[in-house]
């Protein structure tokens, strides 16, 4: 009888170094359990990982179905992170003062070669405006402003706001002629802020004896822009609140907006 | 073409603009089902894409839509119509499956998938083509640069950032403080107010048309009318001192429209009393002051009265903070309207304080 000899199906090499690497004492440390290709695995992932513990471990299959969501959620926080990366590398070259401003977008312009930072900021800030807007668009039109989530759609709201707000202020810092103006002609409206500001109907009720309480240096206009015009103080005012003052606190409710989310059932669904 | 073009700047004029964005709402939502075919659709944006292949063929019309910053208006349009026609149609195709005794398509697809891989990965190829997008954006368009900053030459137009360009375009009707203070606080507060004053339990999780008629028709008259159409409005026909001027037509700066506007005491003490106007502010403003008052204090009473069903299902509350949001939502037609029509100014002018309607 002749001797059978079983032999082992040889591996091929990338298969025993991937084996290797992922029995390591560091791999083992940084990933907790083996690949999510089991269901035990697929709730561990999630489980344990930082950045898909904002996800459930199972969802309705609507739900992740482009048609439902459109992604535009999603593409707003992804936006809003390709900002955050892009605006911190241009922070390293911009100083927000007349005398820099320009003269350092022109040289990220003229200097670096096949820079794209700023224009990837511009275009990526106009297209967060607009999935914003579709956010809520599709929010609406499935009705999933609805209770229990009307408070998550309050912060949604807010935070829309504050996209537009945190768009604004970066406009004026190129401090070109389009900034000045846009600003400008943005920041007028608040001189006729009623009762606060110098144009606005009522603010000439406010007197103090003879004094008038509310004139063009003290009011809404003045405390936006730090002056009575488009200057220093507004280029440096709009500086921190567009790098450091409103993504901050639109951080803080994205936060909050994502916990909602979970806490209030998941992705909105027929009940 | 010659023809056409000029047959399309007359049709661009802000009234007939503004009265057909109202008449393509009305068809959207009356004929539905018909808007909500894929011919409809594709038609739609296939439309829009031969409009501005053709449009940049015109020198004019060129300069507006190459300008940098309005690509993402360009990209807005296509956007907004073709997410407009998509939620219409997944309500109509929902309706048809209740009206035959369905579950809408969400309620079928309920059971549950592994989050991953189903939706990390679709996530993931989000991110993917979202980079791709914006890096081939970036690479093909550079960012604009003008003229450093010079506080003391005003360009002509100046124009706001586009998004805030409805904003502006409410300039034309109303004075900053409502037009750039307090009707937009009341948009934001209006949009907060929405889960709390809808009380219709249904079309939660889904979408539908028929169940929330009312509300979905309000909504779409805000942000596509209001909103969207005037920002395209205000970014494309918008010239020199915010004339108009059609998509084809040279932005002369030198263009002249005829300012025939008047105030409504005007109208009544001078044109129908035959009286010069009084010194007193007040008496000048007296019928002014009561049809401002009667819009917000007298109308919202007689909806109620009006619209009982409504009243009776909201309560007092609610039913008061809706019809108040929704007669400031309509200020704005009415303004229009009025302006066009009897070239109205203000309704209640007090320049002593920086008071006009």
């Amino acid at each position: 009888m002749a001797q059978t000899e079983t032999v082992q199906p040889k591996e091929a090499l990338p298969v025993r170094a991937w084996n290797w690497l992922t029995e390591t004492q560091i791999w083992t440390s940084i990933f907790r359990h083996a690949a999510p290709i089991n269901d035990r695995n697929r709730v561990l992932v999630m489980l344990s990982n930082v950045f898909l513990h904002l996800h459930p471990v199972r969802l309705k299959k609507h739900g992740v179905r482009l048609r439902y969501t459109w992604c535009m959620g999603g593409l707003s926080f992804f936006l809003f992170l390709v900002l955050t990366f892009t605006g911190l590398l241009l922070m390293f070259y911009y100083r927000p003062t007349l005398e820099y401003a320009y003269s350092d977008i022109v040289g990220l312009r003229e200097h670096v070669p096949l820079g794209i930072m700023r224009e990837m900021h511009r275009w990526g800030a106009h297209a967060m405006v607009i999935t914003v807007w579709l956010h809520m668009f599709r929010v609406f039109m499935t009705g999933s402003y609805k209770p229990p989530r009307e408070f998550n759609w309050n912060v949604g709201v807010i935070m829309l706001v504050l996209t537009l707000l945190l768009s604004f202020t970066g406009y004026l810092l190129p401090w070109d002629q389009l900034a000045i103006w846009a600003i400008t002609v943005g920041a007028n409206m608040a001189r006729a802020t009623p009762f606060l500001g110098h144009e606005g109907p009522g603010a000439a009720l406010l007197t103090l004896g003879d004094v008038q309480l509310i004139h063009a240096a003290d009011d809404a206009r003045f405390a936006l822009l730090g002056g009575t015009f488009v200057g220093e103080g507004a280029l440096l005012r709009f500086y921190v609140l567009h790098c450091v003052a409103l993504p901050l606190v639109i951080g803080f409710l994205m936060a909050v907006h994502f916990w909602r989310v979970r806490k209030d059932g998941g992705i909105s669904g027929p009940l | 073409m010659e023809l056409i073009k000029t047959f399309i700047n007359l049709f661009a004029d802000p009234r007939l603009f503004f009265i057909m964005s109202v008449l393509a709402l009305v068809a959207i939502v009356w004929k539905r089902e018909a808007f909500s075919r894929n011919s409809v659709g594709y038609g739609l944006l296939a439309f829009l894409g031969v409009f501005f292949a053709f449009g940049l063929f015109d020198e004019n019309f060129r300069l507006i839509i190459v300008k940098p910053d309005n690509v993402p208006i360009v990209a807005l349009i296509f956007l907004v119509v073709f997410f407009t026609w998509y939620a219409v149609r997944e309500g109509v195709r929902n309706d048809q499956r209740i009206a035959a005794g369905d579950d809408p398509i969400e309620k079928e697809e309920s059971d549950r998938v592994w989050v991953w891989p189903d939706l990390v990965y679709t996530e993931l190829i989000s991110l993917i083509l979202c980079t791709a997008v914006l890096i081939v954006w970036s690479v093909g368009l550079e960012a604009p640069l003008e003229q450093p900053a010079n506080p003391a030459n005003t360009p002509n137009p100046s124009k706001a950032p586009w998004y805030f360009l409805g904003l502006q375009e409410m300039l034309v009707y109303f004075d900053p403080w409502l037009a750039g203070v307090v009707l937009p606080s009341l948009i934001i507060v209006g949009l907060m107010a929405i889960p709390y004053i809808d009380t219709n339990p249904k079309g939660n999780g889904y979408y539908t048309f028929r169940e929330r008629r009312v509300e979905i028709t309000i909504f779409l008259f805000g942000f596509l009318v209001l909103w969207s159409s005037l920002i395209v409005l205000g970014t494309f026909l918008r010239g020199p001192n915010w004339n108009f001027f059609g998509p084809f037509e040279y932005w002369d700066i030198h263009k002249l429209e005829p300012l025939t506007n008047v105030q409504l005491s005007d109208f009544i003490w001078v044109r129908m009393l035959g009286q010069p106007l009084p010194e007193n502010w007040f008496v000048r403003e007296v019928f002014g002051i009561v049809l401002t008052l009667g819009y917000v204090a007298v109308l919202p009473p007689l909806m109620a009265r009006m619209f009982r069903r409504y009243y009776e299902k909201l309560g007092a509350t609610r039913f008061y903070v809706t019809a108040m949001l929704l007669l400031m939502m309509l200020s704005l037609p009415v303004k229009m309207l009025t302006r066009w029509i009897f070239n109205l100014k203000y309704v209640v002018s007090i320049p002593e304080y920086f008071f006009n309607i």
